[in-house]
């Protein structure tokens, strides 16, 4: 026979647990967020403790190295600066044509650098948190990438800072277009057992099935959906099969970004 | 109740979730996290009250769910059942024993990720889960298993640390001291 505070704990564990669960979405998620900014002071000091280390790793860095890094580093941004006018020009010339045949005009990407504070600490999520929020004007569904290719989109939103959930996860599906064939399909979690160990890998699903990719073909985004801009790069196909038994095409694609060593993210703004 | 005790679970749990959002390593070299939170729990039932367990399971759970893409509130009733269970049969358990701790924090840890999943089955917000949840899955048991004894190592010593210890008595007693020498 239980005795009475046995009977308090489980019907106050039992009631808790039913009133979480069955908390509406918004509010769910302010607790959330609430309960989190608890542990933003200690993920600083993380990051502060990482770049300290870092600097003392600099430190230790020859002048005859940083010398030849920063001439590499020159060399680098006058590349860059030449393509970035090369850019513009293709940009203007777009923007005329664009307006000669009555077509939206296309804005440039507005891209903001957030860090990554923490990752889920669940195993079966495929989410991370990074360090900017609403107050930098985040705002959920923006997507989020680095400069190798797309990582994911932005699912939730605070103050300072967001939730990401990344590429390959089932609550973020992308339209994507094949760069050299121009088939179109949707990224969706890869579905064989053997792929499901390596975290590099996603499905193209939906593709017609007349289409036949090589290895190596770029994968981008199809800007379908609104989501996700027009020509983010996702990743290169691997192989593709037919699924006889749901009528189209799918193809595995190695995604760009390593997800597994993410620090520095850039949210692209709209 | 010692509320010394129930206050540093409580500290360790917000440290140990903390701890799992932020270090990668083990992430990095196993492709899991280790979960500490059962292991923390193992010990809660075995030390502590009812009180402690039930708030390590409250609080221990929101913390990790307001990190984590988990539906808020999910993570509560796996640590609860998990410390429930073991406080039930905690005076046929030999806490102090090394194998007993190991083998205790390897079902705890085993079993917390199978509840929480259950319960987001349940739920119907069920996670993408295929055969890399095994590997997984072993590397939470084996990790939690191995950290259970660390963690009475770390209490036991944070206890000497700060309670304060239990006054001994001694057999020395004023009236049967013999007096030497002449008055």
């Amino acid at each position: 026979m239980l005795k009475r505070p046995h009977y308090i704990a489980l019907g106050l564990v039992g009631l808790l647990t039913l009133v979480f669960l069955n908390l509406p979405h918004h509010a769910a998620n302010q607790i959330k967020l609430a309960i989190g900014s608890l542990f933003i002071p200690g993920f600083g000091v993380s990051k502060s403790t990482k770049q300290l280390l870092g600097n003392a790793g600099d430190a230790l860095t020859t002048r005859t190295e940083l010398l030849r890094q920063n001439e590499q580093y020159r060399q680098v941004n006058q590349e860059l600066q030449i393509r970035a006018m090369q850019a513009d020009a293709l940009q203007r010339e777009n923007d005329q044509l664009r307006q000669l045949l009555g077509l939206q005009k296309q804005f440039p990407w507005r891209l903001r650098v957030a860090s990554v504070i923490s990752r889920d600490p669940a195993n079966w999520w495929h989410s991370l948190q990074i360090d900017a929020g609403s107050r930098d004007g985040v705002r959920p569904d923006m997507p989020v990438m680095t400069s190798a290719g797309l990582v994911g989109r932005i699912a939730e939103v605070g103050l300072t800072s967001s939730r990401v959930v990344l590429i390959g996860s089932p609550e973020c599906k992308v339209a994507a277009w094949v760069e050299k064939t121009g088939d179109n399909g949707v990224i969706t979690p890869t579905s064989s057992p053997g792929d499901k160990l390596d975290n590099t890998l996603v499905i193209l699903s939906y593709l017609s099935s007349n289409s036949s990719l090589k290895p190596g073909e770029r994968v981008k985004t199809s800007g379908e959906g609104n989501i996700f801009p027009k020509g983010i790069l996702i990743g290169q196909t691997v192989e593709d099969s037919y699924r006889a038994d749901l009528g189209y095409n799918e193809a595995r694609v190695k995604l760009a970004a390593d997800l597994g060593a993410l620090e520095e993210l850039w949210v692209v703004m709209r | 109740m010692n509320w010394l005790n129930s206050i540093l679970v409580l500290l360790v749990a917000f440290i140990a979730v903390f701890l799992e959002a932020s270090v990668d390593t083990i992430r990095h070299l196993l492709g899991a996290q280790i979960d500490l939170l059962p292991a923390l729990m193992v010990y809660a039932s075995l030390s502590s009250g009812l009180f402690t367990i039930t708030a390590l399971a409250v609080f221990g759970g929101l913390c990790f769910d307001s990190l984590s893409a988990n539906p808020l509130g999910i993570s509560i009733l796996p640590l609860f059942v998990i410390g429930y269970g073991i406080y039930l049969r905690r005076e046929l358990i030999l806490r102090e024993q090394f194998f007993a701790q190991l083998v205790l924090g390897l079902i705890a840890s085993a079993l917390a990720p199978v509840l929480a999943l259950l319960l987001l089955s349940i739920t119907r917000q069920m996670p993408s889960v295929g055969l890399e949840f095994i590997w997984q899955w072993l590397v939470m048991a084996l990790g939690g298993a191995v950290l259970t004894p660390v963690c009475f190592r770390l209490f036991d010593g944070l206890n000497h640390a700060l309670a304060y210890r239990p006054a001994v008595e001694t057999s020395f007693r004023l009236d049967r001291q013999i007096k030497r020498g002449r008055k």
